[in-house]
């Protein structure tokens, strides 16, 4: 992927683009296809996924067996570049010493951030989801709704590519017809919870991930996404054609070489890059964005750190993509007289209603699927079922206003690393005993995940601890949280849930349950977002419906920051809608000379 | 303030959400008093002087962990082999402890080769020699254990665990192969037993002959994904429900 030095950054660029992830990714898509020159600043290193994949590397070929460590906390082949849970160089901290008080905060420093080895899982919003509080009082409406956000929807799965079906469910929308590829076939584990689920009333259908079941049809698709630019078509065509299907092997964390599914860096940024209005430099990483005296952004100043200098460069528009905490972070550092609290923070809700997914698991074992004869279950190198939530309808009886969908885990994935047979089932077996035992229970274990809808409150927020600084002395996030009651009775409802569905498919309950520790602390499902929340004026958010701050009219939030509410859905999809629909927005509005 | 790495567990992708039982590293920690303990009872037992059976515990007469990790940005895309990364530690008689037992572990028998056949012992060393937490830990119940494995044979059997017959390895086995059976002379050497047992099978299922002995079929490439054949279907009394 071609990159230029820090110092050569200086063209007369339209719009400095801050990370390169999914709304990174997006927005220089967008820009850059709409004729708009774009720099993009990336504080991780360049990374390359045709070359640096491991594809097919196996377990006995890792240090440690791919385990988990402290380095790569998870797994040696996840395609995480210095990242994880912590970060020497770029440390948080924590308001409180209380762990069920504390947020874990994921991140990636490299080309592509998180994308690169994202779990893949894209499900729209449902109509209901860009008004929760009208229908029950509690969190915050969007300032948009489903009809507007539909259409990037679309586009965004025509462009990335999404296999999944089309349901019909409520608050679970379709997809406009041939727009989604073909689900996978359903795994052993997963069409024996399908059948169970249909006795307790719980739809287990085929999930949508951003998976390419079948090459993009590339002489027909960049035609309806850029009706009438042949320029547009010729570059898009060209980056779906270099883009494989899967051939089902190798997990997806991994990242995929052969741009089988999304990540920024092989569907993002090679269209961009080929209209030749992109510049990215690496190792950027930024400080602050700079303000002119008339209130209006005018650059970033950022540390190249490749040498330690701080570099300045400008732009008519700036695009914050840096994941919602770090975009929160680079606003609080960005202070000027103009903006003493930090940029665009008038209303003082800059860190404010950060949000995470609500978690929780259980896992069971099946004796119905001991023993099978062995088969290739690797299939799309992820999960090809879920169960949307399907009890809208019962909020008040359940007393807990939001719903969850439910992930499953269930494989005859490849196994090493850990121990197969639990000292439990094994009774004491070692010997060719042990080996038996472990081929009867290998596959016959599955997990049930909770992935709710969490509702943003006031103690979940990020401010900057001003005592600590990362490498480069820049002050940090310190972090607040505490769930609601809502979110420890969703984790109730989830935990009986499970325990009916695996005891329903003849199985028993494996893991502990552990009261109100069940939920998973804040952060840990990695889907934070919020921090500078969209809304309808400037005293009640920070930015507008097109994700464009209300204070400085020429900078733009398209990661997760502008959330108002985080669905049961995952987040990313919905991030890169809004960033394309903020990026035709913004290339309509300079078009109009309006920044 | 920040996150203790050791005392969580956060392996689990959110996402990408597995259905592994057990994750190999992590095993509750176990203090060295405890071990120190479980020194003087063995000591106790076989009545000998503490300083015999001290000369087996990790300490003074054992390497101490040096080397760095691979750190956060390593290469993936290549095959890194036991040793690669940082030095092996096992001494040649723990060695020989380790290839004997995890041999009476997993035999060569119809499901595939021994384990030593499998270099499970090199995985089990560079496991032991890491210089991680979890591992850390690990090292100190497995080395010493190692060490027991002998003193435990030479009371017995007069000799070495790895110069025993198969019945005689056995027979030791047998009190430790189940910690709640365990007798309380054996409960520490029966918690050495089960994570020994999780780490030579972790290492054992990594490799293609583990692949076939635990029943996988994967990690090739294939034109169309087809789901369970028909007579998995019909056992479990499903249908496919994707066209
Ligand atoms: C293991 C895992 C599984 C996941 N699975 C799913 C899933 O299945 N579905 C889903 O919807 N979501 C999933 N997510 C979440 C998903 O990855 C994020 O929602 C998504 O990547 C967010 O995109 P982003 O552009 O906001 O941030 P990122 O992808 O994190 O990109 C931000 C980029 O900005 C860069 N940056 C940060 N600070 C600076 C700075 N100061 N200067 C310059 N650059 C900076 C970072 O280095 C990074 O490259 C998962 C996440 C993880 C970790
Ligand atoms: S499963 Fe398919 S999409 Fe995922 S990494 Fe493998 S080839 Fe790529």
């Amino acid at each position: 992927m071609p990159m230029i030095r820090a110092e050569d950054a200086t063209k007369d660029y339209d719009v400095i683009i801050v990370g390169s992830g999914a709304g990174g990714g997006q927005m220089a898509f967008t820009l850059t296809l709409a004729g708009i020159k774009c720099l993009m600043l990336e504080a991780g290193r360049g990374y390359d996924p045709v070359t640096e994949t491991p594809m097919f590397q196996r377990r006995d070929q890792a240090p440690l067996l791919g385990n988990s460590t402290p380095d790569k906390e998870f797994g040696f082949h996840d395609a995480t570049v210095d990242g994880g849970w912590q970060m020497p160089a770029e440390p948080y901290t924590q308001a409180s010493d209380k762990p069920e008080e504390q947020f874990w905060w994921w991140r990636a420093r490299m080309m592509g951030g998180r994308t690169n080895h994202w779990g893949r899982i894209s499900l729209r919003n449902g109509p209901y989801d860009f008004k929760p509080r009208t229908r029950d009082g509690l969190g915050l409406d969007w300032p948009v709704d489903y009809d507007d956000i539909e259409p990037y929807y679309t586009k965004v799965e025509q462009l990335i590519g999404v296999y999944g079906s089309n349901e019909g469910l409520e608050n679970t929308p379709n997809s406009p017809e041939g727009v989604l590829q073909p689900p996978p076939k359903g795994r052993a584990g997963e069409l024996l919870a399908q059948k169970h689920g249909k006795t307790l009333g719980i739809p287990i259908i085929p999930i949508h991930r951003a998976v390419l079941t079948q090459k993009l049809d590339a002489d027909r698709l960049p035609a309806v996404l850029f009706p009438g630019n042949t320029w547009a078509q010729k570059i898009v065509g060209d980056a779906m054609r270099a883009r494989a299907a899967c051939f089902w092997a190798t997990p997806c964390g991994r990242g995929c070489s052969t741009g089988a599914n999304y990540q920024s860096t092989t569907v993002h940024l090679p269209p961009a890059l080929a209209t030749g209005n992109l510049d990215i430099v690496a190792n950027a990483h930024v400080r602050e964005v700079v303000v002119g005296a008339d209130g209006k952004a005018r650059g970033v100043m950022f540390i190249d750190k490749t040498t330690g200098q701080d570099v300045r460069v400008n732009a008519k528009a700036v695009v914050l993509a840096a994941s919602s905490g770090e975009t929160v972070r680079i606003m609080l550092n960005s202070k000027s007289t103009l903006f003493p609290d930090g940029l665009a923070n008038g209303s003082g809700l800059v860190g404010k209603y950060i949000m995470d997914t609500v978690g929780t698991s259980l896992q069971g074992q099946i004796p119905a699927l001991e023993n099978l004869p062995p088969y290739n279950e690797d299939g799309a190198g992820g999960s090809h079922f879920y169960a949307p939530w399907w009890l809208y309808q019962q909020a008040e009886a359940l007393g807990f206003p939001r719903g969850y969908h439910i992930e499953m885990g269930a494989t005859r994935g490849m196994p090493g690393g850990g121990n197969p047979l639990p000292d439990d089932l094994g009774d004491g077996a070692y010997g060719s005993r042990y080996k038996q035992e472990a081929r009867r229970y290998y596959g016959s274990f599955m997990g049930f995940a909770c992935r709710g809808e969490m509702i943003p409150n006031d103690n979940c927020f990020a401010e900057l601890d001003n005592s600590t600084t990362d490498a480069w002395g820049i002050p940090v996030l310190k972090w607040h949280w505490l769930w609601a009651e809502h979110e420890q009775r969703m984790c109730d409802h989830a935990e009986r849930t499970f325990k009916d569905l695996i005891e329903t498919m003849g199985g028993t309950v494996r893991s502990v349950t552990n009261g109100r520790n069940r939920i998973e602390p804040g952060g840990k499902i990695i889907h934070e977002v919020g921090g500078a929340i969209m809304g309808t004026d400037a005293a009640t958010s920070v930015c507008n419906g097109f994700s464009q701050t209300w204070e400085v009219p020429n900078l733009f939030l398209v990661d997760g920051t502008p959330f108002p509410s985080n669905a049961d859905k995952n987040p990313t999809l919905t991030i890169m809608a809004l960033a394309w629909r903020a990026g035709d927005y913004l290339v309509d509005q300079s078009r109009r000379g309006l920044l | 303030m920040s996150h203790n790495y050791q005392d969580q567990n956060q392996n689990q992708e959110p996402d990408a959400f597995g259905a592994v039982p057990i994750v190999v590293n992590q095993t509750p920690r176990l203090p060295r008093r405890t071990v120190i303990k479980w020194f003087v009872a063995v000591a106790a037992s076989l009545q000998l002087g503490d300083a015999q059976v001290f000369g087996a515990e990790p300490g003074p007469g054992e390497p101490v962990i040096t080397a760095n990790g691979y750190g956060k940005d390593p290469l993936l895309n290549q095959t890194h082999n036991p040793g690669d990364l940082w030095p092996l530690t096992l001494s040649p008689a723990q060695r020989a402890a380790a290839i004997a037992l995890a041999d009476v572990i997993l035999p060569a028998d119809n499901l595939g080769p021994a384990a030593s056949q499998l270099r499970c012992v090199d995985f089990l060393d560079e496991w032991v020699s890491a210089p991680y937490p979890a591992q850390l830990r690990d090292r100190e119940l497995v080395l010493p254990g190692l060490d027991w494995l002998d003193v435990e044979a030479g009371r017995r059997f007069g000799d070495v665990f790895a110069s025993l017959t198969l019945a005689q390895q056995q027979a030791i086995c047998d009190d430790i192969c189940f910690e709640p059976r365990a007798g309380e002379n054996f409960k520490t050497a029966a918690r050495f037993f089960s994570r020994f047992r999780s780490l030579a099978a972790a290492a054992y299922y990594a490799t293609t002959a583990g692949w076939e002995a635990i029943g996988y079929v994967g990690n090739q490439p294939s034109l169309t994904y087809d789901g369970p054949p028909d007579e998995v279907l019909a056992r479990l009394g499903v249908e496919q429900t994707v066209a």
